[in-house]
This record gives C-alpha cells, sequence and structure tokens, in this order.
C-alpha cells in the first residue's frame, strides 16, 4: 500500500505535477498543489518533481493469513444447456499455475440446474474436486442466487484464487462475489502468474490506453480475476477421469433471492465473431458506410467473417457483435486481416493469439504494426480493391 | 419513481500513450467527456421519469473538474446531481470505488431504482454496478437491454451467452444497461439556459454514513498496481508497402492454404 504525500517546505509551487498527471489527480490552490480524489498513486509525480516535493509513503495494512487460503478454483459456466469452453480454457490454465505452489490443486465449482452431467465431463481436466449444486431454483440465472452457492463453496474450500469467465455471466456474478469477500478482483486478465508466495499476478490492458497493468491482491483472499473466451489455450481432454465428484446441499441465500423468473427465450443461434476461422476487420480508416462493402466481399472471398473496431459501432456501421475489443468480442482466428485499424490496446489485446495477422494502414508508426506479422504500410483503398481482383482471378 | 444513476467522467480518447524513457503517459490535449455508456443509463431513467413521475438524480466520484459531467447531464434533464469529491477517496480499486458509491448512494437519499452503464471505456471492467448492488444488499441484472417497471419493481432483460433471461426483481434493485436500450438524446441548449447555474452538491466523505477513512481510496482497495508498462510485442514481422503489396499477399495466402 501506499500514498503520496507533498512536502511543503520544498514546494515551489511550478505546477509540473499538476501539468505531469495524466488523471487530474493534482490541483493548484492558493499557489500550491494539492491532491485531489483523481489520484492513482502511480508516482508519476514523485518521478518528475525537479524539487524532489513529492514522496510516495508505503503504509503496512493488516494481511489475512495466507497458508489457511490454497488451491485454485474455477467457476465452469454452465449457460443456456451447454458447458462454457472458458470453463475448460481456464482449468488448463490452472494446472499451469498450480504447478508455482507445492500442494496446491484444482477444483472447478457447477452450478446450475441439471448441472451434475457436466462434473463427469470436468473429472478429464484433472481437476481434483468438482463440487455441483444442482437445483431448480438455479434453473435461470440470478447473481445473487449463484453468488449464495459460489460462496458456500468457497467458505467451504478456502480456495487461494478464483478465476471467472469473462461471459455476461460471469462478469455479473464475480464482482457481487468478491465484494462478499472483501477482496480483489481484476477484470479481463491476459496474462496470469502465481507466486510461491500463492500471490496472483495479474496482467491487463488498463488506463483505456496502451498500457498494461500488473495487478496483485496484496493482503485479501481469495484472489478473484476473470479472463475472456478464447484467452487461454484449450487443454488437451485426457482419457482418464481423476479427482472427486461432491454434490453439495442447496444454500439458503438461493432461497432468499428477491429476484425471479419472467421468461427465458433462446437467442438464436447466430454465426459468432469468435467462432470464425478466418477475419476482415474493418477500422476507422474507412471513410464511408459503403466502404464496409468491400471488407465484406473480401471476407467472403477468403470463406470468413467481417468484424469491426469500436468506432465504427459508435458509427452505427454495425452492431456490437460484431466488435472485437475489450467492450466487444475476443476473437483467435487462423487468419485475421485489419483495414484501416489503429491498434489500440483494447483491440489488439483480445486478437492477438491469431495464427496469422496481417495489418494494412497508411500510416507506418500505427500500433497494430507492433502486433503484425504483415504489416502493409499503405493504403488500404489501394490494398484491399486489388487483392480482391487478385483473389477472383486465383479462383476462376 | 426515484432514480440514481451513476456517470464517471473519463478520457475523450484512448489513445493515451508511455513514454518508454520516462515512464510518463503522454496525454496531448487529451480532453475529458462523460462515459458514452452512462448516457444508456442516464436516458434510461429520464424516460421512465417521463412516463412513471419521479425524480432523477445523478452522481460521479472524481476530482472537482467531473461537475463538467454533472453539468452534461443536467442538459439532458437529470433534477439533481453531486460530485463526490475527496483526496481520501484516491487510489480506490473496484472494491473501495463501489463502497464508496454504495455510502454515497444512501447519504443522497432512498432509492427505487440505481441506474449505472455497462462499463467505463477507462476502467472497461464492468465490476462496479453489481459490486454497489452487492453493497446495497438488493438484487441487480447486468447487461440489460430492455426495461420495463411492472408491478412493485421492474422486469430486466439480460443478454447472456445463449439466452435472453427476463428476471423481476422488486424495488429497491440495480440494473446495468447495454447500449441497444435506448437512443440518447444530446444535451439540449433550451434545458441548459432553463437550468442556468443550476447548483451541483459536492460531498466528501465526511457526509457519509461510514466516516471511517481507511475504508475509502487505496488503503480500502484490495488490489494495488504494482507495475504499468508499454506492451512488449515479441512478434517477428515482415513490412510491405508500394507495388505489388497486394499480389504478394495473394500469394502468401496461397502458401497459407486460404485460398
Amino acid at each position: 500500500m501506499a500514498q503520496i504525500a507533498i512536502l511543503e517546505r520544498k514546494c515551489t509551487g511550478c505546477g509540473l505535477c499538476v501539468a505531469n498527471c495524466p488523471f487530474g489527480g493534482i490541483e493548484m490552490k492558493d499557489g500550491k498543489p494539492e491532491l485531489t480524489a483523481g489520484c492513482k498513486v502511480c508516482g508519476i509525480c514523485v518521478k518528475n518533481c525537479p524539487q524532489k516535493a513529492i514522496l510516495k509513503l508505503e503504509t503496512k495494512v493488516a494481511s489475512v493469513d495466507k497458508s489457511k487460503w490454497k488451491d485454485i478454483l474455477v467457476f465452469a459456466e454452465v449457460s443456456g444447456g451447454r458447458l462454457h469452453p472458458v470453463g475448460l480454457e481456464l482449468i488448463g490454465k490452472a494446472q499451469e499455475l498450480a504447478k508455482a505452489v507445492p500442494g496446491y490443486t484444482v477444483k472447478a465449482v457447477l452450478v446450475g440446474e441439471g448441472v451434475r452431467a457436466y462434473a463427469d465431463e470436468l473429472l478429464h481436466y484433472g481437476v481434483s474436486e468438482a463440487a455441483v449444486y444442482d437445483d431448480q431454483a438455479l434453473s435461470y440465472f440470478r447473481a445473487d442466487a449463484y453468488a449464495a452457492c459460489v460462496e458456500d463453496y468457497i467458505c467451504f474450500a478456502h480456495p487461494s484464487v478464483v478465476l471467472v469467465g469473462a461471459t455476461s455471466l460471469g462478469r455479473s456474478l464475480a464482482p457481487r462475489l468478491a465484494t462478499r469477500f472483501h477482496t480483489g478482483l481484476t477484470a479481463d486478465c491476459t496474462r496470469l502468474e502465481l507466486r510461491e508466495s500463492s500471490d496472483l499476478v495479474q496482467i491487463r490492458p488498463a488506463f483505456g490506453g496502451n498500457i498494461m497493468a500488473q495487478i496483485v491482491t496484496t493482503h485479501t483472499r481469495p484472489q478473484f480475476a476473470t479472463v475472456r473466451y478464447k484467452v487461454m489455450d484449450t487443454p488437451v481432454r485426457s482419457e482418464q477421469e481423476s479427482g472427486k465428484i461432491v454434490v453439495r446441499a442447496i444454500p439458503k441465500g438461493v432461497a432468499a433471492s428477491k429476484a425471479s423468473c419472467v421468461s427465458v427465450q433462446p437467442v438464436p443461434p447466430k454465426a459468432s465473431i469468435s467462432d470464425a476461422e478466418v477475419l476482415v476487420v474493418g477500422g476507422r480508416g474507412l471513410q464511408r458506410e459503403s466502404d464496409m462493402d468491400m471488407i465484406r466481399e473480401l471476407a467472403g472471398l477468403l470463406g470468413g467473417d467481417w468484424a469491426v473496431t469500436r468506432p465504427l459501432v459508435e458509427k452505427g456501421w454495425a452492431t456490437n457483435e460484431r466488435q472485437i475489443g475489450l467492450s466487444g468480442r475476443t476473437v483467435r482466428p487462423k487468419l485475421i486481416i485489419t483495414c484501416g485499424v489503429s491498434g489500440a490496446i483494447q483491440f489488439t489485446s483480445c486478437m492477438n493469439g491469431s495464427d496469422h495477422i496481417v495489418s494494412i494502414n497508411n500510416d507506418p508508426d500505427a500500433p497494430i504494426f507492433g502486433t503484425a506479422h504483415i504489416a502493409i504500410v499503405d493504403d488500404l483503398y489501394r490494398v484491399v480493391p486489388e487483392l480482391i481482383a487478385q483473389l477472383k482471378e486465383a479462383r476462376a | 419513481m426515484n432514480i440514481f444513476v451513476c456517470i464517471k467522467q473519463v478520457p475523450g480518447t484512448n489513445k493515451v500513450q508511455v513514454d518508454e524513457a520516462t515512464g510518463v503517459l503522454k496525454r496531448d490535449g487529451v480532453v475529458s467527456k462523460m462515459n458514452p455508456y452512462d448516457l444508456y443509463a442516464l436516458e434510461t431513467a429520464l424516460r421512465l421519469r417521463e412516463a412513471h413521475g419521479g425524480k432523477v438524480t445523478v452522481g460521479t466520484m472524481g476530482p472537482p473538474q467531473a461537475q463538467a459531467v454533472v453539468r452534461e447531464a443536467y442538459m439532458m434533464g437529470a433534477d439533481e446531481g453531486y460530485v463526490f469529491s475527496d483526496r481520501r477517496l484516491g487510489g480506490a480499486d473496484v472494491l473501495a470505488t463501489s463502497y464508496t458509491l454504495s455510502q454515497a448512494i444512501q447519504s443522497v437519499g432512498d432509492f427505487d431504482l440505481i441506474l449505472c452503464g455497462k462499463q467505463t471505456t477507462d476502467g472497461d471492467t464492468a465490476q462496479v454496478g453489481p459490486a454497489i448492488a452487492e453493497y446495497l444488499g438488493i438484487p441487480h441484472a447486468a447487461w440489460v437491454s430492455k426495461l420495463t417497471v411492472s408491478g412493485d419493481g421492474v422486469d430486466a432483460e439480460q443478454q447472456l451467452q445463449d439466452v435472453i433471461e427476463t428476471v423481476h426483481m422488486p424495488f429497491p434493485c440495480l440494473v446495468t444497461v447495454e447500449q441497444d436500450i435506448c437512443m440518447p438524446r444530446l444535451p439540449s441548449l433550451k434545458t441548459a439556459k432553463e437550468i442556468g447555474d443550476k447548483p451541483i452538491h459536492i460531498q466528501g466523505l465526511d457526509s457519509f454514513l461510514d466516516t471511517d477513512e481507511t475504508h475509502y481510496g487505496l488503503t480500502g482497495s484490495a488490489t494495488q498496481v504494482e507495475r504499468i508498462f508499454p506492451p512488449v510485442s515479441d512478434t517477428v514481422h515482415e513490412q510491405w508497402s508500394g507495388e505489388g503489396c497486394a499480389a504478394k499477399l495473394c500469394d502468401q495466402l496461397k502458401k497459407w492454404k486460404f485460398v
């Protein structure tokens, strides 16, 4: 823990700290800098003060006894009658993490109606225990009721780390749970490491910019993190089963939930950009809505699907389901071709796992070229139509 | 109906970059605006007020300059606005932010419905809304694309992966809304004239029920940012430009067996 302190006797009131602060965390008041609620204790002012008048003070906070919490728990989501593959990806990652601390194993928890049936499948992925909360009252998702079940298992098993898939359901559930345990939750981690001290190192894009933040939950347990679908690798299914299934009683919190289901409608199954093997992406470099046609045409010629970046969704050229990025979908196709995409971290962190990345942009300094395997520094209005013509010729 | 809408001031651009030599964030001409997703929450609140009567209160935690977004909310038609500003609130993570907002909301009054945008464009976590509901001990629905008043509460359509579930929640409850719930109105000059310099309430920690400062800001946070760094890219890449790029790419796609 740390906080920022300004030494008045050294401060000359030059105002450099105010100018340097990216968060509006310092203001000048009567010629002296004063911290505001915007301060994120990032320490940039400390580094840049010519008078060395700003200090970062470390303060001690009482920590829980970390040795009382062990193992890694994965919330294995079942919704719409299927085990969401992100749960398996997280179990795979958790196995890798567990190797860092002697004696750690991976456990999973299933919540819903009829979810007992999926527990056997989880045993093929090396979990030491699969806990099941199976009841009619859990047939639809209510965050407080589901939280009551996972809370019950956490109190029983004392996991040090809890991983939740960053799906709509997971992102609604995890904050309630983490708050219930007064502990940290880091959203949309793109990299996870476990220290021998059992501290989980959580890395995610942050501050809405081209920055990665390394975050730890320093003095509380469990450590909650969410990870998006297709960020971690799918583990190999073992023919052999391991571990045991534990069917748990339904905790009282489920009946206490004030929410009730009015209706459930299946979303008509439609192709999601997350499932495409080839994706062609249009970005802000496109000038007119009609230019999306050539993006779609190129995608069609390659037998793939098309997607966009956030600015185009904001312009209304496509719906959110077509958007790649932290406020859209994560994709991991075999081939992705980006056209006129600058490559903000919110975008690249959601597509950089693709096998082949080709980027077309006329700005040689575009950050997308740090991610691209083939960087084409050229006008997309020249390259794309020519490529379409070439592909048509090759097909004919 | 008494509605509270959580809003946030965010940087107007997401092109913030780190200077690798000094570790300083470059912020040339970065302006601030209201988190775009909050506009949908505010619009939803205004429409509910128009249909059922009541009052719309907005509130934000941030530095004093966050008054600008409350002013914007006034121009869209919000009745009352608060900035919760106190240096002791600085450095807050999700846990401390949601605790602060839950305390702040309780200090302002009793609300039937609390509305939030689905996430912010600077933090992108989508976690603060559900966490506030947990602190207040009320039910919530997230990713809601349709909200109607029904009986003693609301019916909310939550978009999940493969299903759309409509849940009924009695008041008080919290809802985070998707951007397809409605089209936000533009701030109106007419409203701006009518409201003039309508006061914005600025409150600090001392107005909350829990005034123990260790529960807020950095000390009230469970997570700590150890370091920030520019993303490293270790991919080997080729750079092409000029004539013949398209033909070269076509050949490469054949080699990869996509053609």
